[in-house]
């Protein structure tokens, strides 16, 4: 397979009239995890939903291609379908509808009609990954999301991630709400699959989570684009001291965006 | 408008139908007592639907067929509907109100169990019969009762002796061609028995219109379990009123499970009385509505004895220009101390042209108990398909699963593995239209 590539170059965003993304570019390979941080409110998740074609999102100008293909063109299942993949940080819950069903009914989206998965290599698959994941086994035959803590959520996220075999996976805050456990298993979902198949994009404003999933560039967004690039040591030097540093070299004041009143 | 006379029945022609199946002098009676009531009845009044055009009397009665031709075996389409357990299961086919197929398993009729039709039973077992028969609903409770008391025919007798576990489900199917349909099902669950009765009502391809007027009355005997499961399957031209009662004895536990998948006209009453303590009903039903139809469904629950509970869950899904009332009852008598009461309506609205409306009603006349109602009408969540397409599923699959998820927690509880692949094919069908 060749190696897969996202590429967002100037990209503008608004909800309900209010621009949050102001211009944001970024480019992620197959292979490499990249990490956005930043405070709250700085559009980090608009740029999560956007990428994933969430209705509520309007792009005003600016380009988002996968391997070359114009992704704001397409649809959310056709970008899903694309090799997109959003492990969100409220998923929805589908009552009636098993886990086992939805993960199924998503890998066969992918696949032509007759050539479906086998059912018994989908179980396979399903346990085994339930496993790694330290998910009990019930949670195949339980209703998507229903009645799950917040924890097991983002567990189930990771496990669609490891069924479905994304492209470019973006995770959005995936470690809020998680103990130190979950998140060690979480990142090790998240390594597991990493390969020059994948490439990833951690959104996250912790750098505890990058102590699991060791990011190759970490980018800080602050007022709705990317304000500062660097390595490993960015998220470090984040932690040690916090945004205000970074906030007085770059004479920002106010870092979110379209909270005004 | 004018008011239209009846001329299709007559106190002549109910005696003429009672004699000819032989029914004893107190059924004459009690015919003759509730014709009587239908003519002076005014239409009734449901909450949110007006009924006063619906046919509810404008039909011709089936002919007392007492010997109808039995089949010797199930037609194909009718085979993959019933129980696959050949030897052992029980199935009863009444076409146009005559028995047209009968099985009881050798078991059970060893045991004492009684399944038969009612105008059979009628004859066979009198005394069981009127101890139970319009006893648990009242005849004259409204005109749709009484017409039904006055011109039933056809049903089922289902009687189970005390101890007796009845393990595999017993069925029905009721097809209907033409003219009214009025079946009649009295079940009885004795002190500690447990039965499954499931049963199918579907009219044939034709442009017949059908007015089905049915009761079902079912006793639930101390500590006895009865789960009555039903799909409703009649035409677009059709009109069908249903009225569902069980009155339920110490210990002892009603459960309904209703698929309500008419695509004409319906009402559906659905009410059980908890008469003493420990008593529990739990009541199920969904709905998809399409076309013009409209429909008004109840499902009420008496609360009478303490320490008893109930749980109702309604779920419609709307489409095209249909309306779906869904009224749920729940009342809770002085005395019905240390009881436990939920109910949910909801409904998914497809169409910008479907109506949906939930009334949850709780009536308390007691301190000391627990009772939760929740009710929503709107459209799928918006935010629900986006997170299914975001997996790459298709918007209108995720909108089919979304839409089966909600219908569930009724299909997964029908009993026989044929009639839940039916029901699941008939809403597939009336999704796709």
């Amino acid at each position: 397979m060749t190696q897969s590539k996202l590429t967002i170059n100037d990209l503008h965003v608004s909800i309900e009239g209010k621009e949050i993304l102001k211009g944001l570019s970024l480019e992620i390979k197959g292979g490499e995890v990249h990490a956005i941080m930043g405070p709250n409110g700085t559009g980090k998740s608009t740029l999560a939903s956007t990428l994933m074609g969430h209705p509520k999102y309007e792009v005003e100008s600016g380009t988002v291609t996968l391997n070359g293909e114009d992704v704001l063109d397409m649809a959310t299942d056709e970008r899903a379908r694309k090799g997109l993949f959003l492990a969100m940080q409220y998923p929805s819950e589908i009552t009636g509808v098993t886990n086992a069903d939805f993960i199924r009914s998503a890998i066969n989206a992918r696949r032509e009609e007759g050539d479906e998965i086998p059912l018994m290599k989908y179980i396979r698959e399903l346990d085994g990954k339930m496993k790694f994941l330290d998910m009990d086994e019930t949670f195949a035959q339980r209703y998507v999301n229903e009645g799950f803590s917040g924890g097991e959520k983002k567990r189930n996220e990771i496990l669609q991630m490891m069924m479905i075999k994304p492209q470019i996976a973006i995770l959005d805050e995936v470690d809020s709400g998680l103990d130190i456990d979950a998140l060690r298993i979480v990142a090790n979902g998240v390594n597991e699959l990493k390969s020059p198949e994948m490439g990833v994009l951690v959104i996250t404003h912790y750098q505890r989570l990058l102590n699991y999933i060791k990011p190759d560039y970490v980018h800080v967004m602050m007022k709705g684009k990317i304000v500062r690039s660097g390595g490993p040591e960015l998220a470090e030097k984040l932690e040690e001291s916090g945004y205000d540093w970074l906030k007085e070299e770059l004479g920002i004041v106010d870092e979110t965006v379209g909270q005004e009143a | 408008m004018t008011v239209k006379i009846n001329t299709l029945f007559n106190k002549e022609q109910i005696t003429q139908q009672s004699n000819a199946k032989n029914e004893p002098e107190w059924m004459l009676e009690l015919r003759n007592k509730a014709y009587d009531k239908y003519r002076e009845l005014p239409i009734p009044i449901l909450e949110k639907t007006k009924i006063d055009k619906w046919n509810i009397d404008q039909f011709e009665l089936p002919p007392v067929e007492m010997k109808a031709e039995q089949l010797q075996k199930l037609p194909k389409e009718l085979d993959s509907i019933v129980s696959s357990n050949m030897e052992e299961r029980s199935v009863l086919v009444q076409k146009n109100g005559a028995c047209i197929f009968q099985q009881l398993s050798k078991k059970l009729a060893d045991q004492g169990v009684i399944f038969t039709g009612l105008d059979y039973a009628i004859q066979e077992y009198p005394d069981l019969i009127k101890q139970y028969f319009m006893n648990i609903l009242s005849f004259d409770e409204n005109k749709v009762i009484a017409l039904h008391t006055a011109l039933w025919s056809g049903g089922i007798f289902l009687y189970v002796p005390k101890n007796v576990d009845v393990d595999i489900p017993i069925q029905a199917l009721f097809l209907a061609e033409k003219n009214g349909i009025l079946p009649h099902i009295l079940i009885v669950a004795e002190r500690n028995s447990s039965v499954t009765y499931v049963d199918h009502r579907l009219s044939s391809d034709n442009d017949n219109a059908i007015v089905h007027n049915s009761v079902a009355e079912v006793y639930v005997g101390e500590n006895a379990r009865v789960r009555f499961a039903t799909i409703h399957n009649f035409n677009s031209s059709d009109y069908d009123y249903t009225y569902r009662h069980a009155a339920v004895e110490r210990n002892g536990r009603m459960e309904w499970i209703i698929g309500e998948m008419n695509a004409g006209n319906t009402v559906s009453n659905n009410t059980s009385v908890l008469k003493s303590a420990g008593a529990v009903a739990d009541s199920k039903s969904i709905f998809v509505g399409t076309g013009k139809q409209k429909t008004n469904f109840i499902s009420r629950i008496i609360h009478i004895g303490e320490h008893t509970e109930s749980n109702i869950l309604s779920r419609g899904v709307l489409l095209d220009n249909s309306t779906g009332i869904f009224n749920g009852i729940t009342e809770m008598k002085k005395g019905a101390a240390k009881s436990n009461a939920e109910q949910a309506e909801n409904s998914l609205m497809l169409s910008e042209n479907a109506r949906g409306d939930a009334n949850p009603i709780l009536l308390i006349d007691e301190y000391d108990l627990m009772a939760g109602h929740a009710a929503s009408v709107g459209p799928v969540n918006p935010n629900d398909i986006y997170y299914l397409m975001s997996r790459g599923i298709s918007e209108m699959e995720a909108k089919k699963l979304i839409i089966h998820g909600f219908l569930e927690p009724v299909v997964s509880r029908i009993p026989i593995d044929g009639m839940r692949e039916q029901l699941g094919q008939v809403i597939e069908r009336k999704l796709k239209q």
